[in-house]
């Protein structure tokens, strides 16, 4: 897959957001879960209060003019240079040294300016945990001690501790303690809860199921082993029904939330669709994809798609829901799929897109060779020339034609390529020569090649390319 | 959540109708099994004084358990004594003087409680409404005779814990029980609103201005500068010093905002104390200094020359420099506060500042002659192995730049690592007074969890007290020992006499401040020599005091120095011949 954008690259990794990335360092991962939602929430919050107005700027402002008119006090300075300390400690990977500063950044809990006092807790947990985590006299124990005692101070700080300690025991293998942990957090109330806090029960709720699910289907791993006249057969398939059934209603109330929900809504759609609840699954699904108030994602289209093809829909039904896919991400894999669909269509702009489809996949470096995807385009510019649509390739070629001789049709590709891949060498050939005319470079390198094997083909390529360039249509 | 303190509570949860419960932070109670809050919170039986919780606990007997927490009527001004009474054990401890403890600060005390009118007079001021004293023992005796070095009329300057009750019998309850609603001390809301004109109040910090007025009069070896690093060490209490009170002094409220210190004391400060002080208890002529006094300019930089590991001989130099600024001048030395001008000599930042001086007018230091010179004594040293060598700069930047990196990261590191928090917590009422218990118990735990990951390398333990930051003992390569060094190579003779190969010498500050703001020369780094920075930062370092501090002190030797030259420039705007390098 190829991304144009970083924005484009961010949203498919938050979207990965799964069992996968847990070696990359728990803290990272869970914060990434936790600000996919809350930040989002906080600001506007913000907005919202008050008069409506909100200067970010101001309250930076304010700290500033604070403490620079009254000197600071030694405490401060000592705790602000500890927090330094234990950053750079961690940095270098010098675990007992931050576990050192650690011990005297503790007393920040009782400063007295009630603000730092408030903020201590989390910095403490995300600091602490990090340590804990990679530390080597580190274990289990400690962790699990460290944790429940944050998680009981302040009341903010609960729920956020208490999926970020289950995923750390996902990480080390714990599932049933994990699962106990989240339940305990499922069941947790304090007072009125907060909306950013109705947000974390979800998804602690939606991991709960998520194990739900990994039992459930190692269950349905058993049990396609069994026989089904096997008396075990029946107690096995009841237990699995069980268990999708409690996960169903873990999972659906944050995949109602917007946000992006990959592995969850992919484990919830496989329950449904093995129950054959295939109308739900839809639902979800199209619910994912299209609703608004969701990020735009990708793969919410992809898991559309693939749903859509698996149940046989119509092929209009696919192609619309490829074509969202296509302004998402128009270097997707998928693409190439979707240009077999529009030509297949019986449609006039079905088969004008198939050929933007073809050129658009090749714009992406990633793709440059792709030999499939020039195959595509040598044989559908060769159909739509022939077709007398002579005018959609120059609309498509207008833009490229400053590029993409460069890109894609210098010399040295010819060489390149030649050396590589004959096969793909051919088929670029084809192409430049319709494109750029036979005086092209590419095309008369390989033209050039005395291949035995090939030579039928490359007399087959002049021939085309001599009756269709686009750029002597006269000769 | 403390299982423990739950204990008492033993209903059933009103949603899985188990009965395991825990505190949260807000002292309300939970069930452990399925972790619903209650609406019932924590009698806080310990402390008995939540309004809400008020009725309950006055059935419970609440008078009697009052009594018994609250503890001792106390005074503020005991609090401060009691500090004092620390204080001065632990300078005896030290190896300063029992006469200083018995009799000096005693007597400066005894002196402050009178020109603030808190005790020693009539009427005293802090008891002018509450009116406990007049049938006080003691109290007479105090007055008829302030002179006495009485440790057992002053009452925390007696030994035993139990003695110090007397004086302020717990006479007048109604009037004592509402004022420590809001502070422990029967007159700390009181004093901390009193503004009175004339009149310096007592803070943590003047107590160490108070010891220092002490040690300056007894004119032991003690400088300011040695007296904060004690401080910093933690050989005299000063920060947390109101842990020690005896369990019966109760501080919470008001008190924090007098006892809790969160900051470290600075030499400006205190300097400036000590003066104020000196000035408000109105004290005659200090014991003269003279040339035999451990203060004295002459017998200081010999301290600190040894301290900073420079060649003994520089000592002649300095002596030479001392009298021609005649700093070294018993009248000059000696701190008289009823003086016009009340002030007194930073004996140990002018000591330094003469070796900065000394070290120009040898070196120069305007990162060139002092390499040169350095290249002439090292060829000299490798041809002459047998010889006492010459004193060579680079070598000793070398040794002194390792060591003084070492020491500040050290220092640096255990700044960081200060932990500023009593054992015994302050709080601002009796309200959250188990808040501020549990947040306590909170911080004590964690740093028992993280205390067994920390590096097994034993950290430098408590440093022996000791006036000398440096040992340069002879025989350790890395720290090799220039005292024995001599200064030939820089000197040369003339005649009779010797004077330095350099002739030059440039001035540290060239017109010095006439304004009105107070100090007389800036320091901006940047337009000074790298020796120049390295000297200053090291001698700072040594005293901890600010660069700016030394250099201003360096400016004002140098004016004494170049009189001349200064009042030359003055009439003839500026064409001074010695050289000047900017």
């Amino acid at each position: 897959m190829q991304f144009t954008s970083s924005s484009r690259l961010r949203l498919v990794l938050r979207g990965r957001v799964g069992f996968r990335r847990f070696g990359t360092g728990m803290s990272d991962f869970s914060e990434e879960l936790i600000r996919s939602k809350t930040e989002d929430d906080q600001e506007e919050s913000c907005v919202l209060s008050g008069t409506g107005m909100y200067f970010p700027w101001l309250q930076k402002h304010i700290d500033t003019v604070e403490t620079g008119g009254k000197k600071e006090k030694d405490f401060a300075q000592t705790t602000s240079a500890c927090l330094n300390r234990i950053q750079e400690a961690l940095l270098k990977h010098q675990w007992p040294q931050a576990a050192g500063y650690m011990h005297s950044y503790f007393q920040i809990l009782e400063d007295s300016d009630s603000h730092k006092r408030q903020a201590a807790p989390e910095i403490i947990w995300k600091l602490g945990s990090e340590i804990l985590f990679y530390h080597p006299k580190s274990n289990m124990e400690t962790f699990n001690t460290f944790a429940d005692r944050m998680k009981n101070m302040g009341v903010m700080n609960y729920l956020k501790i208490s999926l970020q300690h289950a995923l750390y025991l996902l990480h080390h293998g714990m599932l049933e303690d994990a699962n106990r942990n989240l339940s305990r957090a499922e069941t947790w109330r304090y007072g009125e809860k907060s909306s950013s806090q109705e947000v974390l029960i979800n998804l602690i709720q939606a991991y709960k199921g998520l194990l739900q699910y990994y039992t459930w289907s190692k269950k349905k791993m058993e049990l396609s082993n069994l026989d089904e006249d096997d008396y075990a057969y029946n107690t096995a398939s009841q237990t699995m029904l069980n268990h999708s059934w409690k996960t169903s209603i873990n999972l659906g109330a944050l995949i109602q939330t917007p946000g992006v929900w990959d592995p969850f809504v992919k484990s919830y759609v496989e329950m449904l669709e093995f129950y054959g609840d295939q109308d739900g699954a839809r639902e979800v699904l199209t619910n994912y994809a299209y609703d608004e108030k969701f990020p735009s994602n990708p793969n919410a289209h992809v898991y559309l798609y693939n749903f859509l093809k698996r149940e046989k829909a119509p092929r209009e039904k696919l192609i619309s829901v490829l074509k969202i896919l296509y302004q998402i991400v128009p270097s997707h894999k998928l693409m190439l799929e979707f240009h077999r669909l529009l030509r297949k269509s019986e449609k006039k702009d079905h088969h004008k897109l198939g050929l933007e489809v073809l050129f658009g996949v090749l714009d992406f470096a990633g793709c440059t060779k792709n030999i499939t995807a020039w195959k595509y385009l040598a044989k559908y510019l060769r159909q739509t020339l022939m077709g007398n649509h002579l005018p959609w390739v120059q609309e498509e070629w207008n833009s490229r034609k400053t590029w993409w001789p460069s890109f894609h049709f210098s010399s040295f590709w010819a060489k390149s390529d030649w050396k590589e891949d004959k096969a793909l060498a051919c088929e670029k050939a084809l192409v430049a020569g319709i494109l750029l005319g036979k005086g092209c470079r590419y095309f008369r390198y390989i033209c050039k090649q005395d291949h035995q094997i090939l030579r039928k083909k490359i007399r087959r390529i002049r021939k085309s390319v001599k009756k269709l360039s686009i750029v002597n249509p006269g000769l | 959540m403390d299982l423990e303190e739950a204990k008492e509570f033993k209903e059933r949860c009103t949603q899985c109708a188990a009965v395991s419960w825990g505190l949260t932070d807000e002292g309300k109670y939970y069930c452990t099994s399925c972790h619903n809050v209650t609406e019932r919170s924590k009698e806080v039986i310990n402390t008995g004084a939540i309004p809400n919780t008020k009725i309950q606990a006055i059935n419970r007997g609440l008078k009697r358990k009052r009594k018994l927490e609250r503890g001792w009527d106390w005074y503020v001004c005991e609090g401060f004594q009691h500090i004092l009474y620390q204080q001065a054990e632990a300078l005896k401890t030290l190896g300063v003087g029992p006469e200083l403890k018995n009799e000096v600060l005693h007597n400066f005390w005894k002196r402050y409680l009178q020109k603030s009118k808190q005790a020693y007079c009539k009427n005293p001021v802090c008891r002018r409404k509450v009116t406990v004293l007049e049938d006080n023992q003691s109290h007479s005796d105090w007055e008829s005779e302030p002179e006495l070095p009485s440790d057992f009329s002053c009452p925390s300057f007696v030994e035993s814990g139990t003695e110090s009750q007397k004086p302020f019998p717990i006479s007048k309850a109604s009037q004592s029980e509402t004022a420590s609603i809001c502070s422990g001390s029967l007159d700390g809301v009181e004093y901390s609103l009193r503004k009175e004109k004339g009149i310096v109040k007592m803070t943590v910090p003047r107590t160490l201005a108070f010891c220092y007025l002490s040690l300056l009069w007894q004119r032991e070896t003690v400088t300011l500068s040695d007296l904060l690093r004690f401080v910093e060490e933690g050989h005299i209490p000063y920060i947390n010093a109101f842990q020690h009170f005896p369990e019966e002094m109760k501080l919470y409220g008001r008190d924090k905002g007098i006892f809790a210190i969160e900051s470290w004391p600075t030499y400006e400060e205190i300097y400036k104390k000590m003066i104020e002080i000196a000035k408000f208890l109105d004290l005659p002529r200090f014991p003269d200094i003279t040339e035999d006094c451990y203060l004295h300019p002459n017998i200081l930089c010999m301290k600190y020359l040894m301290e900073v590991n420079l060649p003994d001989e520089m000592n002649d130099l300095t002596c030479q420099v001392v009298k021609m600024t005649g700093v070294g001048e018993v009248d000059f030395l000696t701190f008289d506060p009823i003086a016009k001008m009340a002030k007194t000599v930073k004996y140990d930042v002018q000591a330094v500042a003469v070796i900065v001086v000394v070290l120009k007018l040898l070196f120069l230091l305007d990162d060139n002659l002092e390499w040169s010179l350095s290249n002439t004594a090292e060829k000299h040293n490798e041809n002459n192995k047998e010889d006492r060598p010459w004193f060579d700069f680079r070598k000793w930047y070398q040794v002194m730049k390792k060591s003084i990196d070492e020491k500040k990261q050290e220092w640096e590191e255990a700044r960081a690592k200060y932990l500023w928090k009593s054992e015994k917590p302050l709080y601002h009422s009796s309200i959250d007074r188990a808040v501020a218990f549990k947040r306590r118990e909170m911080v004590v735990d964690l740093q028992k969890q993280f205390s067994t990951l920390v590096d097994s390398t034993p950290t430098v333990g408590r440093k022996k007290p000791s006036s000398f930051q440096f040992n340069w003992a002879e025989g350790d390569a890395a720290r090799t020992c220039f005292h024995g060094h001599s200064l030939q190579g820089i000197l040369k003779n003339k005649g009779q006499s010797l004077t330095t190969k350099n002739s030059l010498y440039w001035l540290s500050t060239q017109k010095f401040c006439r304004s009105y703001c107070k100090h007389v020369t800036t320091y901006e780094e940047s337009n000074f020599s790298l020796s120049y920075q390295f000297i200053i930062n090291l001698f700072a370092f040594l005293l901890r005091i600010k660069t700016s501090f030394l250099h201003e002190e360096v400016s004002l030797i140098e004016k004494r120095l170049f009189k001349t030259k200064y009042s030359k420039t003055k009439k003839r705007s500026s064409r001074s011949r010695k050289g000047r390098k900017y």
